[in-house]
């Protein structure tokens, strides 16, 4: 009994694994982290991948066959599993993955073999760069500062900003630069620019000088730890002017260490909450199947971009009218005003999603997704 | 800049600066009698804060119990990182407690990592301290006067310590010569011990101090007022007890008024308190009230 139970398994596995070359199907292989520390995220990814293959399980009349593999939030195994999904399954495009260090691992060898892939939340600037065939569907880091500069320009009307920066930092020296660029380009005035270092916990004289500048805003693009605190410091001081910041912010324990100080406090996040108020028919659509398919547990951005990054793939397929890997590739790059969960995405030189980006504030001490806005670069 | 805008930024120095100076007794006093840089006095520092957020939270103290209570629960940690880490090489050369301490001060780091876990946490003031007063249009922290006042009345005190009290006599014995003190009928490892619950609590006392001024709570966060508060230490003459509030107080005002006037040069804050401290060791290497270092024959 038990023989014939694992006799059965082992012709199942061999069965799965067996590579079919027959060019009646596309191939689509999907890396990400479903065991280790990046699961939470690689799961709810796989997930919003899945659901999209459900939707639309064919393109240019042939059947689209997924091929998932697990990178255990390891470089070397999402190096591995790129390998084997190209040499043993054959894929035609790959999604993944969760992660900028597994991102860029996988890559390399994607790129080598020339297949294409598309990120789902990776989001350092190294992943796509002097890369061919390595997109994302989601944007870099330093995208969200152009956001929060158009956020405060256009809605809220704001004429002068003053930064405050972690020069020890990438994140912060990226998110300052795009900011700058895009406040100043807008007809901004930024008047004051300090610095500080990951660490510092007296802000004080930094914060003193931009006071007496007197902007509207000040962008803090710093991490969680420094932020709460930079906030206290202001209103100690007697700050008036509103507070904006990157995702980096996104925390829950914000409003616990900020008390009071946060209230008002602004962050760019992805541009995708099942709370968001100005929804597109696709987000919709998406919300709605996934609160049918799961009802227990509510979509989130991971899932979002896991769709999306399927989607845009299938989209590609289509306006290359070929699954060949280099017609992909080349017409991924082409992409433009791809409507997707996440907003309207435009796939720039660099092969970084530009799309929406979220604000969220922090209202009677809660984060409320405010809306979705197209930064001007 | 406005009159009032330079106001605030003194009293701003005299916060951070008078923070240091709390610090930097500590320091000071533990080598002014041992020899000894203690390094996990950052870490001490540490704990204290913790201790405090953990009788408020955990135990539900009223926070002046909790605020004595921390501090006496440190004192102890200090008595027994002397015991543990240091006291076993009392005989060894110097370097060798010096090394011990910084293994000290990387352990209890660590342990602070595994045990309260690196996510930032809140800090509980009371609301008397939260809220600033304005003056002539400047806003003046009640813990701006709390704590220079603070500073100088520890000072005080342990000056009278030293100078004025047995167990005093039995430091500055030690300082002088350790075997001649043991010779000499001094209990040298209980005063030893003393000093370091002493030094430990005015950690303590720094660090809850640090917490309500900076509200939140990391495993790290002793690391960089440590250094500064060593800087502050070498800079006053290390051994010095009113040297430390002195290079506490100059370090404050310094880090403040070179962000004051030029704001360019803000993100080199921290470098300039190190070339301070380079410059101090290579002029004058005793600081400003240091006392030459006597040959021992």
């Amino acid at each position: 009994m038990k023989r014939c139970f694992l006799l059965a398994v082992v012709l199942a596995v061999f069965g799965m694994a067996a590579p079919s070359f027959a060019a009646d199907t596309v191939r689509i292989g999907v890396y990400l982290p479903l065991t280790g520390q990046n699961a939470f995220g690689g799961q709810l990814e796989l997930e919003g991948v899945q659901m999209a293959h459900e939707e639309v399980g064919e393109v240019l009349g042939k059947k689209v066959e997924l091929f998932v593999v697990d990178n255990k939030s390891d470089k070397v195994e999402a190096a591995n599993a790129v390998k084997r999904l190209i040499d043993k399954e054959n894929v035609q495009a790959i999604i993944g993955t969760y992660g900028s260090s597994l991102a860029m691992a996988g890559g390399e060898v994607a790129e080598k073999a020339g297949v294409p892939q598309v990120g789902t939340s990776c989001t350092n600037p190294l992943v796509t760069q002097g890369k061919k065939h390595i997109f994302r569907v989601c944007f870099i880091d330093p995208f969200q500062g152009a956001g929060a500069a158009t956020y405060a320009i256009k809605d809220l009307g704001f004429k002068k900003a003053a930064l405050l920066v972690d020069v020890a930092n990438d994140y912060s020296v990226g998110l300052a630069s795009f900011f700058k660029r895009s406040f100043v380009k807008q007809g901004g005035e930024v008047v004051a620019v300090l610095n500080y270092q990951s660490g510092d916990q007296d802000f004080t004289a930094q914060l003193q000088q931009i006071i007496s500048k007197k902007p509207d805003v000040l962008f803090i693009p710093s991490y969680f730890a420094e932020g709460a605190i930079i906030m206290k410091q202001a209103k100690e001081l007697g700050a008036t002017f509103k507070i904006m910041g990157g995702d980096a912010m996104d925390n829950p324990e914000i409003v616990s260490i900020g008390g009071s100080a946060v209230e008002g406090f602004m962050h760019t996040t992805f541009p995708y909450d099942p709370s968001m108020p100005d929804m597109n028919p696709v987000a919709q659509k998406f919300t709605e199947n996934w609160k049918k398919k799961h009802p227990d547990k509510d979509p989130n951005v991971n899932a979002a971009l896991g769709y999306d990054a399927y989607m845009i793939i299938i989209d590609a397929i289509k306006r290359a009218g070929s699954a060949e890997p280099a017609k992909i590739s080349a017409a991924l790059a082409d992409t433009k005003g791809f409507v997707g969960v996440t907003g309207v995405t435009t796939i720039n030189e660099t092969h970084d999603a530009e799309k929406p980006v979220g604000i969220v504030v922090i209202k009677d001490g809660k984060k409320t997704y405010v809306g979705s806005i197209q930064p001007e670069l | 800049m406005t009159i009032e805008i330079f106001l605030q930024h003194l009293l701003n120095g005299l916060t951070l600066g008078s923070l240091y100076a709390l610090i930097a007794i500590g320091y000071t006093m533990v080598y002014g009698i041992l020899r000894l840089i203690n390094f996990a006095h950052s870490e001490i520092f540490m704990l204290g804060a913790y201790f405090v957020f953990w009788g408020v939270t955990l135990f539900h103290l009223p926070w002046p119990l909790a605020l004595v209570a921390a501090v006496a629960a440190v004192a102890l940690v200090g008595v027994l990182v002397d015991r543990v880490a240091y006291r076993p090489l009392r005989d060894a050369p110097r370097i060798s407690a010096l090394i011990s301490a910084i293994g000290v001060s990387f352990f209890l780091q660590n342990v602070a990592i595994v045990l309260f876990k690196a996510i930032p946490r809140e800090v509980y003031r009371p609301e008397w301290l939260e809220n600033p007063m304005i003056m002539g249009g400047v806003r003046v922290l009640p813990l701006t006067l709390f704590v220079p006042v603070l500073s100088l009345l520890l000072m005080l005190g342990l000056m009278y310590i030293v100078y004025h009290t047995k167990p005093g006599l039995g430091m500055r014995a030690i300082s002088k010569d350790i075997e001649t003190s043991a010779l000499m009928g001094v209990p040298v490892n209980s005063i030893i011990a003393l000093t370091f619950g002493l030094g430990s609590a005015l950690a303590a006392a720094s660090g809850i101090m640090w917490a309500l001024r900076y509200p939140q709570l990391q495993p790290i966060m002793g690391v960089i007022p440590g250094f500064k508060a060593f800087i502050a230490a070498v800079f006053g003459g290390i051994g010095s007890i009113p040297g430390a509030v002195i290079g506490g107080l100059v370090l404050g005002f310094l880090e403040i008024l070179i962000v004051a006037f030029f704001p360019d040069l803000a993100g080199y804050r921290d470098a300039f308190a190190f070339v301070l401290l380079i410059v101090v060791l290579l002029v004058k290497p005793t600081g400003l009230l240091g006392a030459r270092p006597e040959e021992k024959v």
